[in-house]
């Protein structure tokens, strides 16, 4: 039991930048790794299974213990609000999430409306501004809200600002900048504490030498 | 609000069929044994509190609670644990001339609905509340019997963690002085996030020496030789104390046998304020969640008793899951009988009971389909017919 670790992973963008990374800190992982279309990935020569999930769905299933440890965007772990550790900054996948909205328009003064991925982020910034506003949950392409008329703002991740640019829109306020991060289920962190503190070590070892 | 179809139940809650019941009275009978072995009562207290009272009083969070109203208006809670209304008994009731008190409890606690599963909103929790002695050895005596009773439960491979409220709280107080500064600390450990620590300590103007203390909080965990590398970062005052404590407790442990089963964890802040010494919680590696915690708490002078008391809670269905699924051997036994042979099964019933063994009477015309009936029995007799 002790030894084996299970590593959530985030499908997409994040997981390739991930990869590299694991890989810079020493682990050998198969390179068909890259392409595979399976959800599951068994590497034996290291000892660890990878699991690939939604980036939403990352803190889930460390959460829950199915995963031992995870990689997973601030985003993620500020809407989420799962019980997991959070250990390491890995510096990768940067972007910000940001206030968006038609160029020169105001919000509405009896019902300011907000589209985002992240209701509960959403909320928590406008309330600490002072104001209370709607909430309009949507799953993508959510520069489309304030396009058509569905909302006044977005809140959204921005990396290279180009979708916002390409739609017409323009970037209002920056709520947190956001980066990924290892996440460890409790659990895990105590009972497997000699492979995850070894993964850590060898982790910080690679990301402190990309930021010099 | 959609129409309930007439198998729903509400939202969290769960029935335990038969073959679940067996397992968890097993489990619960084998931790109350042992329970009592160390010479602890078992009490029960009401499934409902006052908010007012044992709701504002429990550990648990505002938001968690289970709350309705009576007829006079008085917020109730459905008890969210059995530490609260314990310390309300023995502070009215129970705490005598100033003697230590051991109470045990087994019973089911309840927390706010939750959309996602996995989160009853009914549990049950088993556990002990050590009152009034405030030495080191009643620390250790409640968690050497949590290891006792999970170990008696069948619970192979377990740990519990074990730290010390006091000793983050003083090494803050020591480099970071205002309350404040060490709060912000303090919530960063309790919300698990160490990138947000390390960034907040970092953001300080503090000498590097100071910074790598702070820092260092985060790497003591292990076992007995942590304490030594504690004491390096610590200053004399209640962190070094906390340290002594610390010190002992782990001869106690010692002691016990039981050192394989204890680490050290600094970094554990199961709660903001509840906690005021020693406290610690229990892992099982193939659950998740931690299936059982405890600790030091100052509760009981909400009551208005100055006592101190330490004691642990374990989650029946966490460690129900911890231990898998185990085959419960079914050992009941049927006779069928017809009308003319009835008195001789009711008296083979009997002599069979009187062993110890468990017999069903089952009139056979009372079953269509005997086949799929026999299999649910480890044995079958049939008295039927003219002897």
């Amino acid at each position: 039991m002790n030894g084996n670790l299970t590593i959530a992973m985030p499908k997409g963008r994040i997981f390739e930048e991930a990869l590299e990374l694991l890989r810079k800190a020493g682990y050998t992982l198969p390179p068909e790794f890259d392409d595979s279309r399976k959800l599951i990935l068994d590497v034996e020569a290291e000892n660890m299974r990878f699991i690939l999930a939604k980036p939403m769905d990352v803190a889930t299933y460390v959460e829950h213990g199915v995963a031992d440890v995870g990689i997973a965007g601030k985003d993620v772990l500020l809407e989420e609000e799962r019980d997991v550790y959070e250990l390491l900054d890995l510096q990768i996948s940067a972007c910000y999430l940001a206030v968006a909205g038609l160029p020169g328009t105001e919000m509405n003064d009896v019902a300011p409306k907000v589209a985002t991925k992240y209701p509960n982020v959403a909320a928590a910034y406008f309330r600490e501004q002072g104001e209370q506003v709607e909430i309009i949950k949507l799953n993508g392409s959510i520069e489309l809200a304030p396009l058509i008329g569905l909302a006044d703002r977005i809140v959204d991740i921005v990396s290279t600002g180009r979708t916002l640019v390409e739609n017409g829109l323009v970037e209002f306020e920056r709520i947190k900048d956001v980066t990924s991060r290892l996440i460890v289920n409790p659990v895990s962190y105590r009972i497997k504490d000699e492979v995850i503190n070894e993964l850590v070590t060898r982790l910080s070892g690679v990301v402190s030498l990309e930021v010099k | 609000m959609s129409r309930l179809f007439m198998f729903e139940k509400p939202l969290g809650m769960r029935d335990t069929l038969p073959e679940l019941y067996e397992k968890k009275h097993r489990v619960r009978s084998l931790m109350d044994e042992t329970i009592k072995q160390w010479g602890y009562q078992f009490i029960d207290t009401p499934t409902l509190e006052y908010y007012e009272t044992v709701g504002t009083a429990s550990a648990i969070l505002d938001a968690e609670l289970f709350k309705l109203l009576d007829k006079d208006g008085h917020t109730l809670v459905l008890r969210p644990d059995m530490t609260a209304p314990i310390a309300r008994v023995a502070a009215a009731r129970l705490l005598e001339n100033d003697l230590p008190l051991r109470l045990a409890y087994a019973g089911n606690v309840y927390r706010a609905q939750q959309r996602e599963g996995g989160r009853p909103a009914e549990f049950e929790q088993i556990g002990v509340e050590y009152i009034n002695d405030d030495t080191v050895s009643s620390d250790g005596e409640v968690i050497a019997l949590l290891v006792s009773s999970l170990k008696k439960a069948g619970l192979n491979q377990f740990q519990v963690s074990v730290g010390h409220i006091g000793f983050a709280q003083e090494l803050f107080k020591q480099i970071l002085g205002t309350n404040g500064r060490a709060n912000a600390l303090r919530r960063f450990l309790y919300e698990k996030n160490f990138v947000g620590y390390r960034e907040q300590v970092n953001s300080y103007s503090l000498s590097s020496i100071d910074k790598q203390r702070l820092l260092q909080l985060l790497e003591l965990r292990g076992g007995d030789e942590v304490i030594g590398k504690a004491l390096d970062i610590v200053e004399d005052g209640y962190g070094k104390e906390s340290l002594i404590q610390l010190k002992e407790l782990w001869e106690v442990i010692t002691d016990y046998g039981l050192k394989d089963y204890v680490k050290f964890d600094f970094t554990i802040v199961s709660h903001m304020s509840y906690y005021s010494g020693i406290l610690f919680e229990a892992y099982a590696g193939n659950v998740g969640f931690p299936i059982g915690n405890g600790g030091r708490y100052g509760l009981i002078e909400k009551f208005g008793k100055k006592a101190s008391a330490t004691g642990f809670a374990v989650r029946l269905d966490k460690l129900l899951e911890a231990m898998g699924s185990q085959e419960v051997s079914n050992t009941v036994e049927c006779i069928f009988f017809s009308q003319e042979r009835r008195k001789e099964a009711f008296q083979l019933a009997e002599t069979m009971k009187a062993e110890g063994k468990k017999a069903v009477l089952q009139d056979i015309n009372g079953v269509k389909n005997l086949d799929a009936f026999t299999k649910k029995f480890a044995n079958t007799t049939f008295l039927i017919g003219g002897a």
